[in-house]
Parts: structure tokens; C-alpha cells; sequence
């Protein structure tokens, strides 16, 4: 029994100095000096491997979404009477939803993966080791501009997301199945509200590129600097992430639509 | 010769910890200006460590790390940086950017450090690369490059800003014949021309006996012998001799600790 939570102590434990040093690295590469000249190439370098080569999942995806969404809702809504809210119907879920959500998980298998392998690769290359030698700190040199490229990318790609999504839902609804096109676009221009939808969904992305980010530039900097080491970090950062998407989706959802 | 005289780093009272075990017990090391130092020692004595210590990327326990009188452990994340300008180093795996040319990889430390004209740098990018014999080589990538070229290429990134130190480690571990005289010859070289101080981190005995002027061999967390090569050779200890003779028993046992083997052998039935 002791030794039991011995164990989760020691687990806790590990658990609550790793989200310490999260912190401090998060901290570290953030608060600096501003070098624009020296910190724009880089970022947006970045922005090209995490956000434009991000793009091609993320399009195909928003478009199979929003015609299963189109499908699924002409399907239920017909038996009422009601397909002409499916435009309604399909922008809701994916602007408040689907599209914040989804695109996290797909940012953080693709670009999150990508970002702990390389730079556990960097640290087991001893690149980092070297950077430092030549006194640059890989914090703000490897791992600033990797944070900003994710936190720019990841809104970007679920606004992305959230049209090609839109649009693959009237190709369903309109093009296939016929729904008039006028009452689709109308109702979903009177229900869709600015505020309350699309730049509540905007900052769930915002909040959802911050932490799959962190976690994926933390859980690389952090890892064993071994092939084993870097397989399991990157494990870990599609897992982490996925869980705290899901987690702080519930979180911001209950925040801003459940009247808390 | 004596190290005293002029020493560029003054190891004091050195004491470091992996966990339970201790790396360095209350070690000291004076390295001479100018001069090739070398670090010797069974694998896993913590010679690399010792590198990383003197380099700030690891705190020892207790002790200090003079780099000119400067306390390399208690410096400034700031200081600390700064002091790393003075010293280049040679990583084992050379440690490369692997998304630059061996060019740009050689230019990185001129174009973070200095506001020189792209001109200057490209000169000075030639002369270090012409230096370790591969100016034809700039416009390759590290992948292209075989592991003696990268360990050249790594080695005139790290003397790119002409530091006060240049630390090599294992300088000639996976090297064939040739790459290593060439490094060897270079080491030399390199060090006579441009009057830096270098410290060699190797277990090649007779390589590193023909470059170092002077040579700290450790062994069990503390130094053992100290000399020249001429006086490690005629050290009368035992341990010494089993290293530099490269003995495969003697007081560094050839058999790790294990129960009795019969003893090992009759429990499995």
C-alpha cells in the first residue's frame, strides 16, 4: 500500500516539475527582447512546414466533413420538414465545433508530431548542445519561432477549415440533393452570428495552437535524446494534445455557449 | 613544463553527481594558454562531462570553473553566453545543422555574433573551410558529407569566430586511418597558427600523445596521473600503466561485478 503511493507521489511529483519546466521554456523563449529582423525569417519559415504543409489534410478534411455533415443533416432535418436549415446547421457545428477541434487534432498529428521528432532529433544530434556552444539560445533560436509559427498556423487552418467545410456542405446539400440554394445561404447568414460564433470558434482555435504547440515543442526539448526517447515524446505530444483539446474544448464550450 | 604558470582554465575543487554516483570528487585541472590539453581516461570516467561543465551546460555540485578568473557556474544565462563566444567546440558527432550547407553551417557563428558585410564573411567562410582542406565542399549538405568530412566541417564552424578555446570531443572516435591523421595534423596545426588553447577529451591513446603538451588522466571521480606524455609514460601506478599499455585486466577489471560464475551457473537449474 505504502509503496503504492510512494509510486504516485513520485508520479505526481514528476509530473508537476515537467509542467514546471513547460512553463519555463514557455517563459524562456517568449520573453525576450524583440529581434524582428532576426526572429521574421524564422517564423515564418516555420509557418511554411507547420501551417502551409498542413494545408492538404486539413482542406481534404474540412471538405469530408462538411459533406457528412450536409448528408447527415438533410437525412434527420427531412424528416421534419426543415432541409432548409441545413446550411444553418452545418455552419454551427463546424464554426463553433468541428472546425476548432478537428483542425487541433489534425494540427497536432501532423505539424505536433512533426515538431517533437525534429527537435528530439536536434537534441540527440546534439545540434541544441552545439547551438548553445556557439552561445545561441536554442530557445529563442529553435523554439520561439516554432511557438509563433503554431499559435499564427493553427487559427489560420481552422478558419481554412471551417470554409472548405462550408462549401463542401452545399455541395452536398445544394448541388446533390437539391436543397434550394437561396434558403441555404440565407439561413445560415441570419443564424451565424459574428461574435457569438465565428470569433468564439476563432479563439478556441487560438487557445487550442497554444497548447498543442507548447506541448509539442516541450514534449521535443524535453525528451530522452534516444530513437526510443523521441518515438515515445512523439507519442506523447498526439496524445497530450488530443486529450487537452478535447479537454479545454469542454472547458471554453461550457464557458462561452452554457451560460456559466 | 608546468600548467601553473599561465592557465587559461582553473578547475577547482571540482565536484559532480549523476544521481548517487560521483562523476568528479573535489577535482582540480589547471589547462595552460595556448597550449594542447589533454583529457584521458576509460570510457564513462565523465571526460565529456568535464567539457559540458567548463562549457556551462551542465553545474557541478560544488566547485569552481575559472575561465580567465571568470566563474563559468555562477555566470548570468546573459554571461554565460557571452563567455561561450570565447570557446568553440568540436562535438563528437559533429553536430551540424542539418538544414544548412556546409557553407551557411560554417557562416551560422559570424552572422549571429558579428555585423560583418556578407563579403567578409564569405572570405572568412573560405579561409576556415580551405584551412580544414574542404572549401570545395561548402555548397554540400551534411547528409552528403562522410563522417570524417562532417567532424572537418564542425571543426572550422568552431574555430569560425577565432576563439580563446577550442574543446574536441573524441575527436578521432570512428575515424579510418587517413581522417584520423588528418585530424591529428589539423589539432596541431590549428593550434600553433592560430594561437588558441585546445583541450582533447580521448581514450586514442597515441594519437592524443602525439598533439597534447600536457595530459590529466582520470579515472574513479578524481585525476590519477598528470603530466607530459614523456612522464605519464614512466608513471610506475598500475592503473596508469593498464591504460596507457591498453591492458585488458589490471585494476580497471575486464569482467563487470558479477555473483561467482559457478555459483551464477548452478542457480539456473
Amino acid at each position: 500500500m505504502l509503496d503504492i503511493l510512494q509510486k504516485l507521489g513520485h508520479r505526481g511529483l514528476s509530473r508537476l516539475a515537467a509542467f514546471g519546466r513547460a512553463g519555463q521554456i514557455l517563459v524562456q523563449s517568449l520573453v525576450a527582447r524583440p529581434q524582428p529582423l532576426v526572429m521574421l525569417p524564422l517564423v515564418m519559415r516555420q509557418i511554411y512546414f507547420v501551417g502551409v504543409l498542413s494545408l492538404v489534410i486539413i482542406v481534404v478534411s474540412g471538405a469530408f466533413i462538411g459533406m457528412v455533415l450536409g448528408l447527415q443533416g438533410y437525412t434527420i432535418l427531412v424528416d421534419y420538414g426543415s432541409e432548409q436549415a441545413v446550411g444553418q446547421m452545418v455552419a454551427l457545428s463546424l464554426v463553433r465545433e468541428l472546425a476548432p477541434v478537428v483542425a487541433a487534432l489534425l494540427f497536432a498529428g501532423r505539424a505536433g508530431s512533426a515538431l517533437t521528432a525534429e527537435i528530439g532529433l536536434m537534441k540527440a544530434t546534439e545540434q541544441l548542445a552545439s547551438l548553445e556552444m556557439i552561445g545561441v539560445d536554442p530557445l529563442r533560436r529553435i523554439i520561439a519561432p516554432r511557438l509563433w509559427a503554431g499559435f499564427i498556423s493553427m487559427p489560420l487552418l481552422a478558419v481554412i477549415f471551417a470554409v472548405v467545410g462550408v462549401w463542401g456542405g452545399s455541395l452536398v446539400a445544394v448541388d446533390w440533393l437539391g436543397i434550394y440554394e437561396g434558403s441555404f445561404w440565407a439561413n445560415m447568414q441570419q443564424s451565424v452570428d459574428f461574435q457569438d460564433d465565428v470569433m468564439n470558434g476563432i479563439i478556441k482555435a487560438v487557445c487550442f495552437g497554444i497548447v498543442v504547440t507548447w506541448i509539442a515543442v516541450f514534449e521535443g526539448y524535453d525528451c530522452i535524446p534516444t530513437s526510443e526517447g523521441i518515438s515515445q515524446a512523439t507519442t506523447r505530444t498526439v496524445v497530450y494534445s488530443s486529450l487537452a483539446v478535447l479537454g479545454l474544448d469542454f472547458i471554453l464550450t461550457a464557458v462561452m455557449f452554457g451560460e456559466l | 613544463m608546468k600548467p601553473e604558470n599561465d592557465c587559461i582554465i582553473d578547475i577547482r575543487d571540482l565536484t559532480f553527481y549523476r544521481g548517487t554516483r560521483a562523476i568528479f570528487d573535489r577535482v582540480n585541472i589547471r589547462v595552460p594558454r595556448g597550449k594542447v590539453t589533454a583529457i584521458m581516461g576509460p570510457s564513462g570516467t565523465g571526460k565529456t562531462t568535464l567539457l559540458k561543465l567548463i562549457g556551462g551546460q551542465l553545474h557541478p555540485e560544488q566547485g569552481q570553473i575559472l575561465l580567465d578568473g571568470m566563474d563559468i557556474p555562477s555566470l548570468g544565462r546573459r554571461e554565460l553566453f557571452e563567455a561561450r563566444e570565447r570557446m568553440g567546440m568540436l562535438f563528437q558527432s559533429g553536430a551540424l545543422f542539418t538544414d544548412m550547407s556546409v557553407f551557411e553551417n560554417v557562416a551560422f557563428p559570424l552572422r549571429v555574433h558579428t555585423d560583418l558585410p556578407d563579403d567578409m564573411v564569405r572570405d572568412i567562410v573560405l579561409m576556415k573551410l580551405q584551412a580544414v582542406g574542404l572549401r570545395g565542399a561548402r555548397d554540400l549538405m551534411p547528409s552528403e558529407l562522410s563522417g570524417g568530412m562532417a567532424r572537418r566541417v564542425a571543426l572550422a564552424r568552431a574555430i569560425a569566430l577565432d576563439p580563446d578555446i577550442v574543446m574536441y570531443d573524441e575527436p578521432f572516435t570512428g575515424q579510418d586511418p587517413i581522417a584520423m591523421g588528418v585530424l591529428v595534423n589539423l589539432i596541431r596545426r590549428l593550434n600553433q597558427a592560430l594561437g588558441h588553447t585546445s583541450i582533447i577529451v580521448s581514450h586514442d591513446i597515441k594519437e592524443t600523445l602525439g598533439i597534447a603538451d600536457y595530459i590529466y588522466l582520470l579515472s574513479d571521480a578524481r585525476v590519477i596521473a598528470q603530466g607530459t606524455p614523456e612522464e605519464l609514460a614512466n608513471v610506475e601506478s598500475e592503473q596508469v600503466r593498464q591504460f596507457m599499455q591498453g591492458l585488458p585486466d589490471g585494476p580497471v577489471p575486464f569482467h563487470f561485478r558479477a555473483p561467482d560464475l559457478v555459483q551464477d551457473l548452478l542457480e539456473g537449474h
